[in-house]
């Protein structure tokens, strides 16, 4: 790839690749940003006409909206927090020499496989639910009342559901890179009179910052657009205590007809992304120089 | 002070012993080198010595204070890896203060042992680098530095040279073996490589199977090897080994001679030979002889400019007095 000329021909050879994903990217964007500026209401077909930034406005102005993205946001740092310190220890825990090891390693890896709407129905009714859930017969077993998890505290559950399923993903990873650290740097850091804990702060966790990043930028992409989870627990509920972005944007378009005023909702989503890309990018993007 | 006693030092993976009970003395001040093929559990015993293998049975008395139990952290010992082992995220600056950080020591303080430890190593420039930005022999140094600066007991390198290409290895020995001089401080010393060896130590100790073969200064090893192993693996090139009918002559099972004691001529001598292989290094040359009767080949250290090539005949005789005898069980005959 060193001269001009071989250059050039690279550049021809991946044009194909190159305009297939733009106009896969562009074609959608542009449509939406198109229907996000007209009244479009499925109730009303015939009536639409460009009515400039009003569908903005009006998703602006929804009392639901700052919720919703406040939501979005704890949602996506909680169960990051989540994964991430649980990801850690429980990838430290799989590193250690034991007994069933390859059957544990299974187990662990296990909820990744289980599909979302499917995982957030068994939490709903079998641990979550306050009559026959089996967190409700722990608390009627130590004499205490039955905790309604997805009416009292329905974001916190989500985020627990959301939490549990990427556990897996994230321990995953840092367990790769953690039998990748160099066995003689932990040698050498004992000799130097490192004890066990500050031995996982100076050597291990630096050693781990960039599988965290990665860890952290892949589950960001998915957990802005945690959908499934909250639609067959709480669908948003009780009032708008668990919506996110994605589902303030479900709930205008496919519940309300509003084609527009969705469209509106998934342009500020996009914006959304990108402000938390760029910040993520900044904070800790310089992990994955080499 | 670095005095250090290994007292019937037993070591068992499994079922498996990798060193029988063993004991050696290692004097305050001494450079001393574990030599031996691989897998002769030179290493093993290095790692006993640091902590960082428990002993399965024996003491480990270091400057008389039982030290058997203690962590590595608490033995005062300082090693230096072979992959040298550098905190790849922390700059040299932090690698080498990284012991007396964690042993608490003031800033200060710290900073004149940097400093110092810099100089000494020809760092000095080098101190906010990465460790991924050093050439091998920098890095080298930089955890010879991380040593020095705890001021330890006594020092432990496992193979430090054996990743640093041969021009580099023989400034890195001389660069180690000033040090020892300079500081003065017990150093032990891995290798499997004997001119490393036979260069830098006050005394080697000859390893096979987790037995040690033999005790001595480098001349006393070059001069009377105990037995068979120790007098082909000391010495380059290797000695002759010969049995069979010449060695019954000598009252022995199987006769030694080294190749710089048997001398060469193109007329007349005891032995008789073709030459093979013959490596000419312009200081010396090495013939590969064969056809001798005696061995496959015997191994003869010439002059420089010895009128001799492949394919010519030749005359051998060995000097009278540096033939080594070794009996039936591969034992010196003294």
């Amino acid at each position: 790839m060193a001269t001009q000329h071989s250059r050039s021909a690279a550049r021809i050879m991946i044009s194909p690749a190159v305009v297939l994903l733009l106009a896969w990217m562009i074609v959608p964007l542009a449509l939406t940003v198109y229907f996000s500026l007209l009244r479009y209401n499925l109730l009303m077909p015939g009536t639409e006409r460009f009515v400039g930034f009003l569908n903005y406005k009006l998703f602006y102005q929804n009392p639901a909206f700052w919720t919703a993205m406040i939501n979005t946001l704890l949602l996506v740092g909680g169960v990051l927090i989540v994964t991430v310190v649980g990801g850690i220890l429980l990838a430290i825990l799989l590193d250690q020499p034991m007994w069933g090891q390859g059957v544990v390693r299974i187990l662990v890896i296990a909820p990744f496989f289980v599909m979302p709407t499917v995982s957030a129905l068994v939490w709903k009714n079998m641990f979550m639910n306050p009559v026959s859930g089996l967190f409700a017969e722990f608390a009627k077993a130590v004499g205490l009342q039955p905790f309604d998890f997805l009416t009292h505290a329905p974001l916190a559950s989500i985020i627990g559901i959301v939490s549990w399923q990427w556990l897996p993903f994230a321990t995953l990873i840092l367990l790769t890179a953690i039998q990748s650290l160099d066995s003689e740097q932990m040698e050498a850091a004992e000799m130097d009179g490192a004890s066990p804990l500050s031995r996982f702060w100076h050597i291990t966790l630096p050693h781990l910052s960039r599988a965290i990043t990665v860890v952290i930028l892949i589950q960001t992409i998915f957990l802005l657009s945690v959908f499934a989870e909250i639609l067959v627990t709480t669908n948003g509920g009780p009032g708008v205590a668990s919506t996110n972005l994605t589902y303030l944007v479900y709930a205008r378009s496919l519940l309300n007809f509003d084609v527009g005023g969705g469209s509106a909702g998934g342009v500020i989503a996009i914006i959304l992304a990108n402000i938390v890309a760029i910040f993520l990018m900044r904070m800790i993007g310089k992990n994955l120089d080499a | 002070m670095g005095r250090i006693t290994l007292d019937k030092v037993t070591k068992q993976f499994g079922d498996v012993q990798v060193i029988p009970p063993l004991d050696l003395t290692i004097n305050d001040g001494e450079f001393v080198v574990f030599v031996g093929p691989s897998g002769c559990g030179k290493s093993t015993l290095l790692r006993l010595i640091a902590g960082l293998e428990d002993v399965t049975a024996g003491e480990i008395r270091i400057d008389g204070k039982p030290a058997t139990d203690l962590p590595p952290a608490k033995r005062g010992l300082a090693m230096v890896f072979q992959s040298y082992a550098l905190y790849p995220h922390m700059s040299v600056r932090k690698n080498i203060a990284f012991p007396m950080k964690m042993a608490g020591m003031p800033e200060d303080e710290q900073k004149r042992r940097i400093d110092n430890a810099a100089r000494a190593l020809n760092l000095t420039d080098y101190l906010d680098r990465r460790p991924g930005q050093l050439s091998g022999g920098q890095r080298q140094r930089v955890a010879i530095g991380r040593a020095i600066v705890r001021e330890p007991a006594a020092f432990l390198f496992d193979e430090p040279l054996s990743n640093l290409d041969a021009a580099l290895r023989v400034g890195m020995r001389m660069e180690i073996s000033e040090l020892h001089k300079k500081l003065d401080t017990t150093m032990i010393y891995v290798t499997h490589d004997q001119v490393e060896a036979m260069t830098m130590a006050d005394k080697i100790v000859v390893l096979r199977a987790g037995n040690i073969e033999q005790v001595g200064s480098p001349l006393e090893l070059y001069r009377s090897p105990r037995n068979t192993f120790v007098a082909g693996f000391i010495g380059s090139p290797k000695m002759n080994l010969i049995d069979g009918a010449e060695a019954s002559k000598h009252d022995a099972a199987t006769i030694g001679i080294r190749p710089e004691h048997i001398d060469v001529s193109a007329s007349e001598g005891t032995w008789k030979g073709r030459i093979g292989v013959a490596e000419h290094l312009g200081s010396d040359t090495f013939f590969h002889v064969h056809d001798t009767g005696l061995a496959e080949t015997l191994t003869i250290r010439a002059g420089g400019e010895v009128g001799l090539h492949h394919g010519d005949t030749v005359f051998l005789t060995p000097q009278a007095d540096k033939i080594h005898r070794f009996d039936a069980e591969g034992l010196r005959i003294a």
